[in-house]
């Protein structure tokens, strides 16, 4: 079978190159140009779908992006599958595969439209009346029932290989839609040597002139088009929808460039996001089409007047041979003409208006087309495709009797509705013209302007809205693809959703996939009948982006993998990789956790870490911590306002532990603080809060302090930071070094210089988070691991080895050594978690002073942090576990703390955890329980220092 | 008020369900009620219903400035669990779950409370970490949550890709199956509906602009776009426009109201069968019965009344999507909308008394009080008929801003919604 419906006058299809594709596994013949909907009418092929609730067959009804029914999924390979696209608005190529949606077990003989028997007690909203009993049913089988049913198209289940880009743009005019307002617009600012940008959703511009059958029409589109690719300012952008207004007149447009294709390449970007800013927008996005709202206006076959001139001229296809027209606007009268002329039979012209005069009316007269006005229709008949028409005459106000008319295709229109979606997104205020029976842009918040049919129709061009006449309103549509008729609407309002926004929810009217494009006046229209108000009493729902819908992949563009968030890796990673590493992340970074060595288990390995560190030396990659160069002469001014701790006494070259807090007086970030100079601080934080940390400083710099003179400089990424840290750190590091005397007395525990090592500019400080003899050496990132390899080198004949967080963790747990975000959770105080000491008391003020003197904040109750001991020496506690002063462990209990660390530690030979316990530090020495699933396990609390309590090693 | 059932479906489908009623009345606004409840959400309808059923106070309105249930009620993402980690928040949020439990019933209006488990995943040893605290917490609250290994997360969620090549991999999750999602209008509706039936007036698009407080500091009256209204009782349940509403009688509260967005795909057949979310890649998505995937994520960083958000939230929210989630890439957003939340500084709420004798306030859930809506409701009405707050609502006082005794959910595990 073959275009048995086309035509040779189509003006944009190239007859020259035949194209195969396939709908539902058979085999079809379409032109380049056509889209799937037209090549499928011109095989006379008008089922296309299956309606959301009641599965009832469904065709065609528009040519663009307001197409309710023709939803297909249209497929490339198993990953490629793209659900629900508008059939209207596939471009056709060479081996389309495109499937119906919807349907079982097929499209013609589909089982869901058994539905359509039981309509009567399936009515909007049925579902919150019912379904209640029993109670368990809902979740067990009602829900999962309704959700299968529900669902258009199948989504894909494999990752999608194809490409998303993105891209930034700015211009003096944005013009949106290039039909013949729109191209009228882009010349006039091309001409004044303006930067400008035009795009239109469709693969070719034009626009409604693209639908025209005179000769003028296609004569100025290619004029024009000749005559704007000669400015040099301005870029044309087709299949490119202009999809949300933001704020400050920045436009998202989604490009699609190879949806067209038959084989994209691999790797070809198939859609591409533009956040355009523009100086001025003009919206020329013109109009949509109106269907008409009558008994059986849902067949298949019945369609909008202009979508079927579309695809007789655009595409040279006759949607049928013998067609009824029911029209509620003199468009109706031009479609049926050039049907007419193309060789259809015009059966009949229905006018729903009483006395319709116009110049097309007048034209139809003259060419014998059978007109009757004052009618309405009660009525269709055919299954998978319409087979005649009732319609009936309006005799004072009544309907009377109707005839049956024989047809195989039904246009209608009601006039046409302004596009008025992106304006309205703008925030733009509406107003209802009622001569034109349309919502029209007025006052604009940005800066725009609607031209064309977007700003609003010609003279009193208003056709009809709402629904013709009719008893019989259960199948009357106003929403086709969510299924939501007359008689839903009836029922909306009847049961008190007065407010279009409750109707749209409560009917779903509006809701589906063409986002209302062809539903939302209609249903205004119908309500406003219904309450008799007048249409703007009945509200407005709101336009929302997107425009159209637009694939989740433009939104994501390249951030996917590793482009998802940045990896960053310190300069000693590749070392860590060659050792086997096992690594963890720890907010963007990578860090060995540990160094297992052949079958060792994380366990075993971390076991043998600590003891190296404990009995000779260890090798940790620090050089995640965050690092902040505070410069100025009010630096240590700063530095008192911002930490806990004072600051003016710290002499140079020493160190000091620095805490800080939130405004509220939580404990925020810490980290050991040098000073360099009387003005200069080498600052550290978390690995994690390195950003946060800089940020919050500089609000406090910028915006509370802006008396202070100090500079601050992230120096994270300048330093690799190498800590070695045992009892034989000085041995193994001191050959290496020159420029500083690191003997015991002249560089003690928290001291900090400058100086080479290996030859390498260095930052040395004497530091330690395992409570051993330790160094952290700061280098330049570049020598990271050449001096980490010399150290390594160095420190062979000592044993050193290599450690990872995990060994890092366990060692300063075993001096009580606190982990921000491990052991404080954002609602811990200095105080309690032992860091009291810290506080600069004699300090005028510090972020957090004033919050900790609240009330809550001295609570004898409060939560404090301190050390839990096994009574089983064995048993490692699980961290998260919930601690309670009785072993009685099921609900309700009085929960008291929290298991924060839990480690077991080779260096002891048991098991350590530390834990923060409602006025635990009164306590040593009681038992409590940490409550398990399976049992409460009965501990001892201490202080939380299990090893070298005295501090000793630190000095060695 | 008829009964609701599929035999009452079923009968009126013979005549064409010509004969059910409005689900509310519109009355005129009386000139005085006993108590007056601004803002028909699903906490000020529920928490009217409460009045009215459970403490015997008939004559109250509920003022909406509007439409009911067009604030955030019938705009969030709809997810409901308890897991939360304090007790406080524990004992708040459960109450509420085991008030959805039987909700339908209560209210014969099917609220499609769906307990398909909401899951969240852990991607790295932090949150492995954070969520077992939570875990061990809920347990011993009596709150159902149970950690899951990757693998067997994939059995709940069979869409995870719990690959250890992925850049945020998954090492595991948290499980509550007593947790899921409802139809957000379903509830406005029902709690509308059924307080209407005892009497309560749902006043809508009468805006709230003024409150008048008499010689000793009571509230006295309020002012409204359709007048003046007399009562000595006032509940505010404004979500995002608390602090304004507030302000007219004088109360400042720490509360910054911020956009939230969210966005939905268009229909597909079954994919998604519970709700997963990710603290750590900030995104979250379950798929609703209509077979539309539900998404969203966090505020925008500035405060605003606009109801909009930024693009590049929306962006990043389907970033972490696409990563979770590859299959999704070709899926399409359909609709995109914010609403205006309020944020305390512990993302904790207010349900308490304020200075002012007479006003009531229930506040501050931010992104995440969907899910206390019948909990909030019911403790609201509770604390406005008794003058005090309930042992549930007590702990969430204004007072603890001043004095820190903060509940600090978001503090405690970076858990939004
Ligand atoms: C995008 C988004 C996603 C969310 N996702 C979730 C989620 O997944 N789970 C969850 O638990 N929570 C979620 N939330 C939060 C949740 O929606 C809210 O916390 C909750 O719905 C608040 O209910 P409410 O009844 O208090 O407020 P609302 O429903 O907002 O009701 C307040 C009402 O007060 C009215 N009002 C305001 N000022 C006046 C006045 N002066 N006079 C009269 N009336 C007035 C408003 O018009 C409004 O109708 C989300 C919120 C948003 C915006």
């Amino acid at each position: 079978m073959g275009n048995a419906f086309r035509n040779k006058d189509g003006k944009y299809i190239d007859y020259t190159q035949i194209l195969r594709f396939t709908f539902d596994g058979k085999i079809y013949q379409g032109y380049k140009g056509d889209t799937l909907a037209s090549a499928l009418l011109a095989n006379g092929v008008h089922l296309l779908g299956r309606s959301f609730k009641y599965h009832r067959p469904r065709g065609i009804v528009a040519a663009g992006a307001d197409e309710p029914n023709a939803l297909v999924t249209v497929q490339r390979d198993h990953a490629r599958t793209t659900p629900n696209v508008k059939a209207t608005q596939v471009e056709l190529y060479e081996g389309l595969i495109a499937e119906s949606q919807n349907r079982w077990p097929n499209l013609r003989f589909d089982v869901g439209a058994l539905n359509t028997l039981i309509s009567n007690f399936i009515p909007a909203g049925f579902y919150y009346k019912t379904f209640m009993w029993p109670r368990q049913a809902w979740g067990k089988f009602y829900e999962p029932f309704i959700r299968g049913v529900a669902g258009l198209g199948v989504a894909p289940t494999e990752a999608d290989p194809d490409r998303y880009s993105q891209r930034f743009a700015h211009c003096d005019v944005l013009v949106v839609g290039a039909g013949r307002a729109g191209l009228a617009a882009a010349m006039e600012a091309a001409e004044k040597g303006l930067r400008v940008l035009i795009c239109d959703e469709q693969n070719m511009f034009g626009g409604s002139l693209l639908s025209n059958a005179d000769v003028q029409s296609t004569e100025s589109l290619l004029q024009t088009m000749e005559k704007l690719h000669q400015y040099s300012k301005v870029t044309c952008l087709k299949r490119t929808i202009a999809f949300g207004y933001f704020p400050h007149n920045m436009i998202g447009l989604c490009e699609r460039l190879t949806e067209h294709l038959p084989n994209p390449a691999k790797g070809d970007v198939r859609e591409r996001l533009w956040q355009v800013r523009a100086r001025h927008v003009i919206l020329a996005t013109g109009a949509l089409e109106r269907p008409l709202v009558f008994p059986g206006n849902d067949r298949p076959g019945v369609m909008l007047a202009g979508a079927a001139r579309t695809y007789l001229n655009r595409y040279g296809v006759l949607p049928g041979k013998n067609i009824a027209c029911v029209v509620g606007h003199d468009n109706g009268y031009l479609a049926a003409l050039e049907l007419q002329q193309a060789g259809a039979t015009i059966a009949v012209i229905a006018d729903v208006r009483t006395k319709p005069v116009g110049r097309y009316i007048e034209q139809a007269r003259q060419a014998g087309l059978p007109i009757r006005s004052g009618m309405t229709v009660t009525g269709t008949g055919g299954y998978r495709r319409v087979r005649n028409i009732s319609v009936a005459p309006i005799v004072n106000g009544n309907i009377d009797a109707s005839d049956t008319i024989r047809c195989d295709t039904v246009l209608m229109t009601g006039g046409y509705t302004p596009s008025v979606h992106l304006f309205s997104q703008s925030r733009g205020k509406l107003e209802w013209k009622s001569e034109q029976n349309a919502y029209i842009p007025s006052q604009s918040t940005e800066n725009l302007s609607s031209v064309g049919s977007a700003a609003g129709l010609a003279g009193n061009d208003r056709g009809v809205i709402g629904a013709l006449p009719m008893t019989n309103k259960s199948t009357a549509f106003v929403d086709w693809q969510n299924d939501v008729t007359v008689k839903d609407i009836d029922l909306a309002t009847r049961e008190g959703f007065h407010s279009i926004e409750h109707i749209k929810r409560y009917t779903t009217s509006g809701m589906a996939t063409d986002q209302g494009k062809t539903s939302n006046i209609n249903t205004l229209g119908i309500v406003s009948n219904i309450l008799q108000k007048p249409v703007p009493e009945i509200g407005l729902t709101t336009f929302r982006m997107p425009y159209t819908p637009v694939s989740f992949g433009i939104f994501a563009g390249f951030a996917r993998g590793d482009l998802f968030d940045p990896v960053r890796t310190t300069p000693m990673h590749s070392w860590a990789i060659e050792q086997n590493a096992v690594f963890e992340d720890v907010s963007l970074w990578k860090r060995a956790r540990y160094f297992p060595r052949n079958s060792e288990s994380m366990n075993e390995a971390v076991a043998r870490e600590c003891l190296a560190v404990r009995a000779s030396c260890g090798l940790f990659d620090a050089s995640t911590l965050g690092k902040i160069e505070v410069v100025g002469p009010d630096a240590a001014e700063f530095l008192n306002r911002m930490y806990i701790n004072a600051w003016s006494k710290l002499t140079v070259g020493k160190c000091r532990y620095g805490v800080l807090c939130r405004e509220d007086g939580f404990v925020m970030d810490d980290g050991v603080v040098g000073r360099l100079a009387t003005d200069r601080f080498h600052l550290t934080t978390t690995t994690g809060g390195a950003a946060r940390v800089l940020a919050m400083m500089e609000d406090y710099l910028q915006t509370e302090w802006q008396d202070l003179q100090v500079w601050l400089t992230s120096t994270t990424e300048q330093w690799a930071v190498i800590a070695v840290q045992g009892p034989r750190a000085r041995d193994i590091i001191a050959p290496l070094i020159s420029g500083i005397d690191i003997s015991a007395h002249a560089f003690p525990h928290m001291s900090i210089g400058e100086g080479t090592i290996h030859g390498i500019t260095m930052r040395l400080m004497r530091v330690s988070f395992t409570g051993e003899l330790g160094y952290e050496i700061n280098v330049p990132a570049d020598h990271g691991r050449a001096i980490w390899e010399a150290i390594y080198e160095a420190g062979q004949a000592h044993g050193i080895t290599p450690y990872g967080t995990e060994a890092m963790h366990v060692l300063r747990a075993e001096k009580g050594y606190v982990i921000i975000g491990q052991e404080t959770d954002g609602t811990a105080t200095p105080d309690d978690v032992g860091l009291s000491w810290a506080i600069g008391k004699a300090k005028p003020d510090y972020v957090g002073k004033r919050a900790l003197i609240r009330q809550a904040m001295q609570a004898p109750t409060r939560k404090q942090l301190v050390g839990l001991l096994t009574l089983d020496d064995q048993v490692v506690l699980e961290e998260g576990a919930q601690i309670c002063a009785t072993a009685a462990n099921t609900p309700p209990m009085q929960l008291i703390g929290h298991v924060t660390s839990s480690y077991y530690s080779a260096t002891l030979g048991r098991s350590i955890a530390l834990a923060m316990v409602a006025g635990g530090r009164t306590c040593y020495g009681k038992t409590l329980y940490v409550l398990m699933p399976s049992a409460a396990i009965p501990v001892t609390l201490t202080a939380p220092v299990f090893y070298d309590e005295k501090g000793e090693q630190v000095n060695g | 008020m008829r009964l609701y059932s599929g035999f009452a479906l079923l009968k009126a489908g013979f005549n064409g369900q010509k004969n059910w009623q409005s689900l509310w009345r519109s009355p005129e606004p009386k000139p005085a009620y006993d108590a007056i409840i601004i803002g028909a959400g699903g906490h000020g309808l529920g928490a009217a219903y409460y009045l009215a059923k459970q403490h015997g106070i008939r004559n109250i309105a509920v003022l909406e400035k509007g439409w009911v249930g067009g604030g955030n009620t019938g705009r969030n993402t709809t997810i409901i669990r308890s897991n939360y980690l304090f007790n406080e928040s524990a004992a708040l949020y459960d109450h509420a779950v085991k008030l959805w439990e039987n909700l339908s019933q209560t209210l014969n209006y099917n609220v499609m409370f769906s307990q398909r488990g909401v899951m969240m995943l852990a991607h790295n040893v932090h949150d492995v970490q954070v969520f077992k605290r939570h875990v061990h917490a809920n347990r011993c609250n009596g709150v159902d949550n149970e950690w899951l290994s990757a693998e067997q997360a994939k059995v709940f969620c069979p869409p995870l890709n719990i690959s250890a090549n992925m850049r945020y991999p998954i090492l595991g999750a948290a499980l509550q199956r007593r947790g899921g999602t409802a139809r957000h209008d379903a509830v406005a509706w029902g709690y509308a509906r059924a307080a209407d039936d005892l009497g309560v007036d749902i006043i809508e698009n009468c805006e709230v602009i003024g409150i008048r407080r008499d010689a000793t500091g009571a509230v006295e009256a309020v002012e409204t776009s359709r007048g003046l209204i007399r009562t000595k009782k006032l509940g505010v349940s404004a979500s995002g426009h608390t602090s304004v509403v507030l302000g007219m009688a004088g109360v400042r509260l720490p509360l910054e109201s911020y956009p939230l967005q969210a966005l939905v795909s268009e229909p597909v057949k079954p994919v998604f069968p519970c709700v997963v979310m990710s603290n750590t890649i900030h995104a979250y998505i379950s798929q609703s019965d209509k077979g539309e995937l539900v998404i969203g994520a966090g505020t925008d960083a500035y405060t605003s009344y606009t109801q909009r958000g930024g693009l590049h939230i929306s962006s990043h929210t389907l970033e972490a999507i696409c990563e979770l989630f590859p299959m999704f890439r070709r899926m399409r957003m359909l609709r995109n909308w914010g609403g205006i939340v309020d944020v305390t500084p512990d993302r904790s709420p207010i349900i308490a008394k304020t200075p002012v004798p007479g006003l009531y306030v229930n506040c501050g859930w931010g992104t995440g009080g969907f899910k206390a809506t019948p909990g909030a409701a019911h403790l609201l009405a509770w604390t406005m008929a008794k003058d005090e707050p309930h042992t549930i609502n007590a702990p969430y006082t204004i007072e603890r801003f001043r004095d820190g005794y903060l509940i600090d959910e978001a503090a405690a595990a970076a858990v939004a919604h």
